[in-house]
């Protein structure tokens, strides 16, 4: 049976954080009515002239030297010309052939070990409008609404060279560069609102194949999940072809999230003719080298270095230490935990499991989290003092993520304490042997799991709230 | 020389531009000067020239990373020929 081998190259879309747009002083900021972050630059009315913002080259730069990549010392704008209603102008600023930045790379962890992907080009760009389609999909409306809000806010656009072989490599690359872009502090990356994007090229070819087989394009990924679910069925579908004798076309597809599925957006034959041509709009952009120092010189400290670090200091395992650098936020709100906590791999255990299960399943960002560092350091407290017990620090961390109250109200409203008064203890624990001879007489006749049933019944008596060292110890007295 | 007026043709689709054949001939044979012109350069030795980036001299135009008001939305939308709900109504796109 022949086997196949994967190719895949991603093309990132990040918005830059800056206060103003690229070409005009109008907000960038998320979320304001339609239209209300506009004027004539960023509408395309006829004479404005667009003006480039110099934050925007400075975080071109910072992104692209955390990239790796070397800056050219003159670039310049072009005009790529197509006709969309999102695109005032029917022409979006890029630059095509003199991009801010070229030949840089990123590590990626695989299973066979770390990997270096290269990255072509990263270069600067405006956004477009937003439409929405009065219906269900483009195909089916009947018309459109243009907002231009988004119009003119700064891109980076950040290539990959076709190093990925696998969807899961695919992901590792997404994941490094957005953690770089925002440890950069460059933009913030939210996939659900837009401020990152990503489109792929994939194909298969017969594995150890030098020639690349045909590939499609890939949009509409609006996360890093439906990324890898939209490349493995891609993967599927363009390996199914193969095997049936079928060509894969030249194509772009879009995922659908609902079906689960790739469909044909448009073929590539009818080949977008772009007309770029330099923008006589803007002047050229020359970057010497003071300039390039003085931006790497606000450089942070990035995800790899951080992870080494708290290998190194903390003597975290090395998949402990991947999770919490692969967000800024999630790494910041690590570092308060341990300046307040001294046992940094309970801390560890708390954040990987608790707390990115409520974030998740709750579809909430780490720095919107309702659990502070000092609330969670708290509870730990309270659970070694002894006055709550792990299995009932579980519920209260629940209820302090429902409620954003603090670990020793919660403890208090809610009669949450641990027994730990052996009087009290001792009476429960002659009750639950009065109700359970049966078990009472198999422990003495040497069945050893008839204490920890016995055990299990205190527990659910007190509701979770006896101190179970405590109870072992009465049981082992008694019996 | 059908591919000089393919080319063309093309361009004047993507650009959305309406060309009669006739017109077409016209611009196919303009092209054609361009492009002997370029033949023309071509022979010249480039070999220790930088590439010209941008035929301007001036470089490195830039405002500060600041904040202005811009058009208020009514203003935005009074020459759009159709609105709704303070947004360009644009027809049916596919
Ligand atoms: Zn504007």
């Amino acid at each position: 049976m022949r086997e196949y081998e994967t190719v895949i190259g991603l093309e990132v879309h990040a918005e830059l954080k800056t206060e103003s747009k690229i070409f005009c002083a109008c907000t960038t900021e998320f979320g304001g009515e339609p239209n209300t972050h506009v004027c004539p630059v960023c509408l395309g009315m006829p004479g404005a002239l667009p003006v480039l913002n110099k934050k925007v080259v400075e975080y071109a730069i910072k992104a692209a030297l955390a990239l790796n990549c070397e800056i050219a010392s003159i670039c310049r704008f072009d005009r790529k010309n197509y006709f969309y209603p999102d695109l005032p102008k029917a022409y979006q600023i890029s630059q095509q052939d003199f991009p801010i930045a070229a030949g840089g790379y990123l590590m990626i962890n695989t299973p066979d070990g770390e990997k270096k992907i290269g990255i072509n080009r990263l270069h600067m760009e405006e956004d477009a409008g937003k439409l929405v389609h009065a219906g269900d999909d483009i195909a089916r409306a009947d018309y459109s609404l243009v907002d231009f809000n988004r119009s003119t806010v700064p891109l980076v656009e950040i290539v990959s060279e076709p190093h990925l072989r696998s969807p899961g490599e695919a992901r590792a690359y997404l994941d490094h560069l957005k953690a770089i872009l925002e440890y950069t502090e460059v933009s913030d990356c939210k996939m659900q609102e837009g401020s990152l994007r990503c489109d792929a090229n994939i194909s298969v070819m017969p594995k150890g194949s030098k020639e690349f087989g045909v590939k499609t394009e890939l949009k509409n990924m609006n996360s890093f999940r439906a990324l890898q679910r939209a490349l493995e069925y891609e993967v599927e579908r363009q390996i199914g072809l193969l095997k049936e004798g079928k060509e894969v076309l030249h194509e772009t597809r879009t995922w659908n999230e609902q079906k689960g599925i790739t469909e044909v957006l448009r073929s590539k034959e009818e080949a977008e003719g772009y007309r770029f041509f330099p923008d006589p709009d803007l002047m050229p952009l020359v970057i010497d080298e003071q300039w390039v120092e003085a931006v790497k010189t606000t450089i942070p400290e990035l995800p790899a270095d951080k992870k080494e670090r708290l290998m190194k200091d903390y003597d975290l395992p090395e998949y402990d230490a991947g999770v919490i650098t692969s967000s800024k936020s999630l790494a910041k709100f690590y570092d308060s935990c341990v300046g307040l906590y001294d046992d940094p791999k309970e801390i560890s255990n708390w954040l990987m499991g608790e707390l990115l299960r409520l974030l998740n399943t709750n579809n909430i960002e780490i720095e919107d989290s309702p659990i502070t560092a000092e609330n969670l350091v708290e509870l730990l407290k309270l659970q070694d003092e002894g006055v709550i017990s792990g299995s009932i620090a579980k519920k209260v961390f629940e209820e302090m993520f429902e409620t954003g109250t603090d670990p020793e109200t919660i403890v208090e409203k809610k009669g949450l304490k641990q027994i730990s008064d052996v009087g009290e203890l001792g009476q429960i624990v002659n009750g639950v042997m009065e109700k359970n001879p049966q078990s009472v007489e198999d422990y003495r006749g040497g069945k050893e799991r008839a204490l920890k049933f016995l055990v299990g019944q205190v527990m659910k008596e007190t509701r979770g709230k006896a101190n179970p060292q405590l109870v072992n110890e009465l049981f082992l007295k008694k019996l | 020389m059908a591919s000089i007026w393919e080319a063309v043709k093309r361009s004047a689709i993507s650009a959305n531009l309406d060309v009669s054949e006739e017109e077409l001939d016209i611009y196919v044979q303009r092209i054609k000067d361009i492009i002997g012109t370029m033949d023309e350069l071509r022979g010249i030795s480039t070999e220790n020239t930088e590439p010209t980036v941008n035929v301007l001299s001036a470089q490195n135009i830039f405002r500060e990373d600041t904040v202005w008001e811009g058009l208020s939305r009514d203003s935005a939308l009074k020459n759009a020929p159709c609105v709704e709900d303070g947004q360009f109504r644009v027809p049916k796109i596919v």
